[in-house]
């Protein structure tokens, strides 16, 4: 079995990373830490999943978020969506191979994929709302977050949401919290058959490599792990049994990458701070602080949707 | 006490060959960070911990409560969060959607906190003292045992039995509760008596 | 479970039939995970439906609920028939050699004896050919066609994969490929694990269901080795110690049972119970029976427990009826012949059948305690909650009172989980309000009872107040001190039987284990089986090492395990008749030659030959049984039976309705679907979803979130048949209730073709109800017919009629 991490210490502890290993800072520039941490990654097993949500309760529970209780829709996906409460979701799909005749039930825990080349980061227009640590943690900090959805825009997985309660995004943190002293993310811990495990990013490369080889002893033939390379790799994985298919688990992009408008433009204004980013977002930056509470406007809607292209996918 | 919480068992116990995540390989050095403005501060310092079970299936994974406050030392507790234990040799840490939300089943908003009682005919519950409702029931079983406690049976064997008055018992009390209750029950002549195998 | 979950790594395949670990065992399955991640395991599932198991399943076959026997016993005709049997342990470890009397015979779906007006057998005839010297007679030859094998052989004959497909619906081809990975398991050096729950239980055949595969297993040697064994996953966390504790109406602590009033003295009752052996040189444990026996009358009344009044034998009650299970209680109840019914820990109006009953039977009573850390429906029957609880309060004459008790986090005790596991828990919260510990509160009854019958006399007090309760406390025992009682200790000082100089115990310490259990009233002990857990060495079930030698899954120095630490029941089975391991590389005890030894407790004297004494020593005949003689009251072998409502009639028995022998009341027949009944065409089934435990968790505000409403499943074809839709609201209703739910509309389901008809499943899952978080709903017990289980009257919940309608949803 994968070692799991030692039980946490209740003794304060010094945090293992801080600001000084921050290598991306939204709307705004940092100094580069000297050297950079390790990277670490979630490697997300689907072939091991048993889509028992137990990675969305221990998420709940770790970060006191209080979800609504909803209804059935005729699905076992609840809630129904990610929300501002809700940073995981198992997502079911049921797949008829056709080269075999045989249904599979396929169970996608999304959330975020804590991109190397993060779009959400990069479509924000708030400086220091989001930040990205050298070991490879994309979060949010939400008192510097105007609410302006345009990370939710700028993710090629549609991830954030933004709380009607506070008007700030929210997102997986990766357990920013746990990972500074020392511990894995919640829903790792609790993953009943370690189909989520986390460590180092070359760790998990190795451990996904034996997951595929016994997916290949299956006859999974096209088993694989998907690290994109359209955002610069993950530091969120997935092993897929149909890697060639990413689409038939709940949609997962074949190909995601950030929308060419947000790469050009930050190929212009890369780390250049909120005078030089473009004139759209800069209206409803200033709008924020003209109007005070974190709403967007329809003209900031429109102006987001021409600077993030349309829809993400396919 | 065997309940002390060891941090390294099973890395220690773990023999070769066990892919070990070595968590210093993550990057962390030694040097002290001051807290990043968005990373929140560790939710579990100074809190106490107490090793239990989990009250669900019967895997009976290990958990660990963590409180405010020390039942040992005398103190109220409140537990603020409870999380796998990764020294049980069988869950290893890990919980499923139930066990991962104990804490809210410790604290959910229909625990019972005090006696009840429902009149004949009445439509809602009343608060009764504990001193009360031990009473009582005990005089609805001893009325009930004296009238219909059956010493022989027609054949004139004795059989010391009692059949109107029944009890259930649970399925996630403790051995030691379910041995104290089979001595009070059995000892009452009820053979009205089954737990939640079945079901 | 005769292993333990950690054990389940070793095996190389995993049957999951009537039962769904994933979903409801979710980290016990981690080692199925565990298998098939590091041995290149395979796992199988055979279910209804396509469940959260199947979805990580190598193999999947679909079976018609209820089938079950039909499809195991064409497995073991497969293994016959293409000579996939484990042979040197079937003829050595099993009754297969042994020569059945010849009265005995299967017929028309009965066996021998069977009388139609009683609805039980006369076993008579189930039973072996005694010689004169008093033993069995066999064959080693297997060549006498009344040995047990060859009658299994033509029992099973009929069960071929034509006719697997035509009663249970499993395509011909996904059968062969089960039965067919299975059969390799006959190998010495492969094994198989069989993970079972209540979708084997919950039928009226059972225990026959259980039987079947324990056959199988036994004809592929894979009992008492690693990674092998009948794999029970109890459904509640202490469900197996309470039932270990013998909390059942027949019980007494340790499976020990309660006299019946034919036995009227304390000899007669002993008379059928310390089983002689069947085979020379043979050990036979039960023979200990008596020193367990005196040792729990011991335990309950202490001093007063004489050999005089023989150790108060006539206090214990007496049944005339096999047992008052809580589908007796309820019909009891029913008929208005019960006063009161005390329920701790337990919700029986969603956890019992037939929900209207349950309340026309409660409304009948004077007084209703209950006892729980939660709200239930049980305590508020008599509450209207619309149409999910539509009874007039003003009608319930029941008196009601509802006691607050703590739960685990505020408690202190053991649990034994279903690898046998007596684990110590520590409480780590300060219960909320008045709530208060099971322990205290049964005490207060026991007290204040007593006290009234001192006070004021009354009928036959001797039993109340003679119990023996000297606790430091007597208002509330402590855990360990009941702990110590459970593990029993010594009035006088043993010596050793063999050498009377040696001494054993010395007066007023805890004995060691049973085996210095003694039937002169010397020794008290609560459960002999539980003994060891709290001996002079301290709390054993405490201990929290985690070594594991050579990585075996054993962790003996974690908990205690009953009996006597062993991990692994059977577990002399795992070596030949020299003693040597089967598979090398799966060694669990070994003979060196002159005794047992190795990575468990051996489960045999450590100085018994392995040529001589056989394996099963809880058996008179040492090895384990085939032919199961007169122990099962529906049959020495199992035989397909369909549920009482069934969508087809019984192929192989066309005549024969239901399980023959079991128990039905007056007036629950009339309320049971016919058979292929056209008013309730469609095959229902419950179960367990994984977000949720029980009635318990819709209580818990995160698990309402992960799965809040309730709802029902079926299969897209039934869907577009009745013009259902996806999330649409359904009415479902059987022969004695009605629900209404949202529908689930899966392609997980489908129909089943058996014998040219399609039959349609309704899966209904429980968990809802009208107390909790959870929005309200119905649990299936509103449907489920009132009928049990023929040996231990678990209710038919995994098979029965329904009819489904599109409706309307309620009005906002």
């Amino acid at each position: 079995m994968f070692q799991p991490v030692p039980n946490p210490s209740t003794r304060p502890e010094p945090p293992k990373f801080g600001d000084q290993d921050l290598i991306r800072r939204s709307a705004s520039t940092v100094t580069p830490p000297a050297q950079r941490q390790t990277e670490v990654a979630k490697l997300i097993d689907v072939s091991k999943c048993i889509g028992c949500k137990a990675c969305q309760s221990a998420c709940i529970e770790w970060n006191d978020t209080h979800p609504e209780i909803g209804i059935n829709t005729g699905v076992y996906d609840n809630p129904h969506d990610l929300t501002p409460d809700m940073f995981t979701l198992m997502r079911f799909s049921e797949w008829e191979n056709p080269e075999t005749n045989n249904l599979e039930w396929l169970i996608r825990k999304d959330g975020c994929m804590h991109c190397e080349d993060p779009g959400c980061l990069k479509a924000c227009p708030a400086p220091g709302a989001i930040v990205q640590y050298s070991n490879g943690i994309v979060d949010f900090v939400h008192e510097n977050c105007i609410g302006c959805g345009y990370c939710i825009k700028g993710c090629p997985f549609n991830i954030p949401r933004i709380s009607k309660v506070d008007h700030t995004a929210y997102k997986c943190t990766l357990c920013s919290d746990r990972l500074a002293v020392g511990q894995g993310p919640a829903c790792a811990k609790a993953c009943p058959t370690q189909a989520i495990v986390f460590g180092t990013k070359e760790e998990m490369k190795q451990h996904a490599e034996g997951r595929i080889t016994d997916l290949k002893s299956r006859g999974f033939a096209n088993a694989g792990l998907y690290d994109p390379p359209g955002v610069g790799g993950t530091h969120v994985m997935y092993v897929l049994h149909h890697a060639d298919k990413p689409e038939i688990y709940a949609d997962l992009p074949n190909n995601p990458r950030i929308s060419p408008i947000v790469e050009a433009w930050k190929g212009v204004t890369k780390y250049a701070g909120l005078a030089v980013i473009g004139i759209a977002a800069a209206t409803g930056f200033m709008h924020y602080l003209v109007s005070g509470p974190n709403r967007v406007s329809e003209a900031d809607e429109e102006a987001a949707e021409k600077l993030t292209g349309e829809e993400r996918r396919p | 006490m065997n309940m002390e919480l060891s941090r390294r068992q099973f890395l220690g116990a773990a023999g070769a060959g066990v892919a070990g995540t070595a968590l210093g390989a993550f990057g962390f050095g030694e040097i002290e960070a001051a807290h990043a403005e968005a990373i929140r501060a560790f939710k579990l310092v100074n809190t106490t911990e107490t090793r239990n079970t989990c009250p669900y299936c019967s895997v009976a994974c290990g958990i660990i409560m963590y409180s405010k406050g020390d039942l040992k030392k005398g103190e109220k507790a409140e537990i603020t969060h409870i999380e796998g234990d990764t020294d049980h040799p069988t869950n290893r840490g890990t919980l499923c959607p139930k066990g991962a939300a104990l804490l809210d089943f410790v604290k959910a908003e229909t625990r019972l906190k005090y006696p009840m009682i429902r009149k004949p005919g009445s439509d809602k519950f009343e608060r009764i003292a504990w001193n009360d409702a031990l009473d009582r029931i005990v005089r609805l079983m001893k009325d009930d045992r004296d009238a219909n406690f059956v010493q022989k049976n027609n054949d004139g064997v004795t059989v010391n039995r009692w059949t109107t008055t029944g009890f259930l018992a649970a399925s996630a009390t403790t051995n030691e509760t379910a041995f104290a209750t089979y001595k009070v029950v059995r000892s009452a002549g009820m053979l009205v008596f089954d737990n939640q195998a079945r079901v | 479970m005769t292993n333990s979950w950690t054990d389940i790594k070793n095996t190389d395949l995993v049957v999951i039939m009537g039962g769904n670990a994933a979903e409801a065992h979710p980290c016990g399955f981690k080692w199925v995970t565990e298998a098939k991640a590091n041995r290149g395991a395979r796992l199988i599932v055979v279910d209804p439906r396509f469940t959260r198991s199947a979805s990580v399943a190598d193999v999947y076959a679909p079976i018609r609920q209820g089938s079950d026997i039909a499809f195991l016993l064409g497995v073991i005709n497969y293994c016959i028939q293409n000579d996939k049997v484990h042979w040197d342990y079937v003829k050595a470890f099993t009754n297969a050699t042994y020569i059945v009397k010849d009265g005995f015979e299967y017929k028309d779906g009965l066996f021998s004896g069977y009388d139609e007006t009683k609805r039980d057998y006369d076993k008579s005839s189930w039973e072996y050919v005694i010689g004169e010297d008093g033993y069995a007679q066999v064959d080693d030859t297997l060549t006498n066609p009344r040995c047990v094998w060859n009658l299994l052989k033509t029992h099973v004959s009929i069960y071929t994969p034509e006719m697997v497909e035509r009663i249970c619906g499993t395509p011909r081809d996904k059968f062969l490929k089960v039965a067919e990975m299975i059969s390799e398991c006959s190998s010495p050096i492969k094994t198989m694990t069989s993970m079972y729950a209540l979708g084997w239980t919950q039928h009226s055949k059972g225990s026959q269901n259980i039987r079947s595969m324990a056959m199988l297993q036994l004809i592929l040697g894979n009992i008492g080795v690693r990674g092998g064994g009948m794999n029970a996953l109890r459904g509640h966390s202490n469900i197996q110690g309470l039932t270990d504790v013998g909390l059942m109406s027949n019980l007494l602590p340790g499976y020990l049972t309660l006299p019946t009033e034919k036995e009227v003295d304390f000899d007669s009752y002993m008379s059928t119970r310390a089983f002689k052996p069947l085979r020379p040189n043979q050990m036979s444990y039960w023979q200990n029976y008596k020193k367990f026996f005196v040792s729990v009358l011991k335990s309950m009344w202490g001093s007063a427990a004489t050999p005089e009044n023989h150790f108060a034998y006539d206090w214990l009650p007496k049944l005339d009826v096999p047992g008052y299970d809580v589908l007796r209680a309820f019909e009891l109840m029913n008929q208005g012949k019960m006063t009161g019914y005390m329920c701790q820990g337990f919700n029986p109006l969603l956890a019992a059948p037939n929900r209207t009953k349950l309340t026309a039977s409660l409304s009948k009573l004077k007084f209703l305690v209950t006892m729980d850390p939660l709200d239930t429906e049980t305590a508020r029957f008599w509450e209207n909650h619309g149409e999910f609880n539509d009874v007039d309060p003003s009608q319930i004459q029941t008196e009601v009172i509802q006691l607050p008790s703590t739960c685990f986090a505020e408690d202190e005790g053991s649990l034994t989980n279903s690898g046998r596991w007596l684990q110590w828990h520590w409480p780590g919260g300060t219960p909320p309000g008045e709530a208060k510990t099971d322990n205290w509160i049964m005490a207060q009854i026991h007290i204040r009872l007593k006290e009234l019958y001192r006070k004021e006399g009354g009928v036959f007090p001797d039993p109340i107040v003679n119990l023996d309760w000297a606790y430091a406390d007597p208002a509330e025992p402590s855990a360990e001190e009941l702990a110590k009682e459970l593990n029993g200790k010594a009035y006088a000082t043993l010596y050793d039987p063999t050498d009377p100089t040696k001494v054993v115990v010395e007066a007023g310490k805890r004995v060691p284990s049973f085996a210095a259990l003694r039937d002169d009233g010397s020794t008290s002990c609560g459960c002999w089986i539980y003994s060891g857990c709290f001996n002079e060495n301290g709390n054993n079930m405490a201990r929290r090492d985690t070594s594991d030698p050579d990585e075996t899954g054993a962790y003996s120095k974690w908990a205690f395990s009953w009996p006597v630490n062993r991990r692994i029941l059977y577990n002399r089975a795992s070596a030949d008749l020299n003693g040597k391991a089967w598979d090398p590389s799966r060694k669990l005890i070994e003979w060196d030659g002159q005794k047992w030894s190795g990575y468990d407790v051996p489960d045999i004297a450590p100085t018994a030959k392995p040529s001589e004494v056989g394996p099963f020593i809880m058996n008179p005949e040492g090895v384990s049984r085939l032919f199961v003689r007169g122990m099962m009251r529906d049959g020495p072998f199992p035989a397909h039976y369909e549920p009482f409502e069934s969508p087809v009639t019984n192929l192989v028995a066309p005549n024969v309705r239901g399980n023959p022998a079991a128990r039905v009341f007056k007036g629950d027949f009339e309320q049971f679907a016919e058979p292929a009944s056209e008013e309730f065409p469609y095959a229902a089934t419950s179960y367990r979803l994984t977000e949720h435990f029980h009635y318990w968790t819709k209580h818990v505000w995160v698990n309402a979130v992960l799965q809040p409403e309730f709802f029902v499943e079926i299969s897209e074809e039934l869907a577009s048949e009745k013009g259902i839709v996806k999330g649409g609201w359904v009415r479902v209703w059987s022969k004695r209730g009605s629900i209404r739910a949202k529908a689930v509309v899966t392609k997980r389901i489908k129909p089943l073709m058996c014998d040219g008809k399609a039959v349609h499943v309704v899966g209904i899952p429980l968990h809802w109800g009208f107390t909790g978080a959870a929005k309200k709903g119905f649990g299936p017990n509103s449907l489920t017919p009132f009928v049990g289980d023929a040996n231990i009257e678990t209710p038919e919940y995994k098979a029965f009629l329904v009819n489904i309608e599109p409706v309307a949803g309620p009005v906002a």
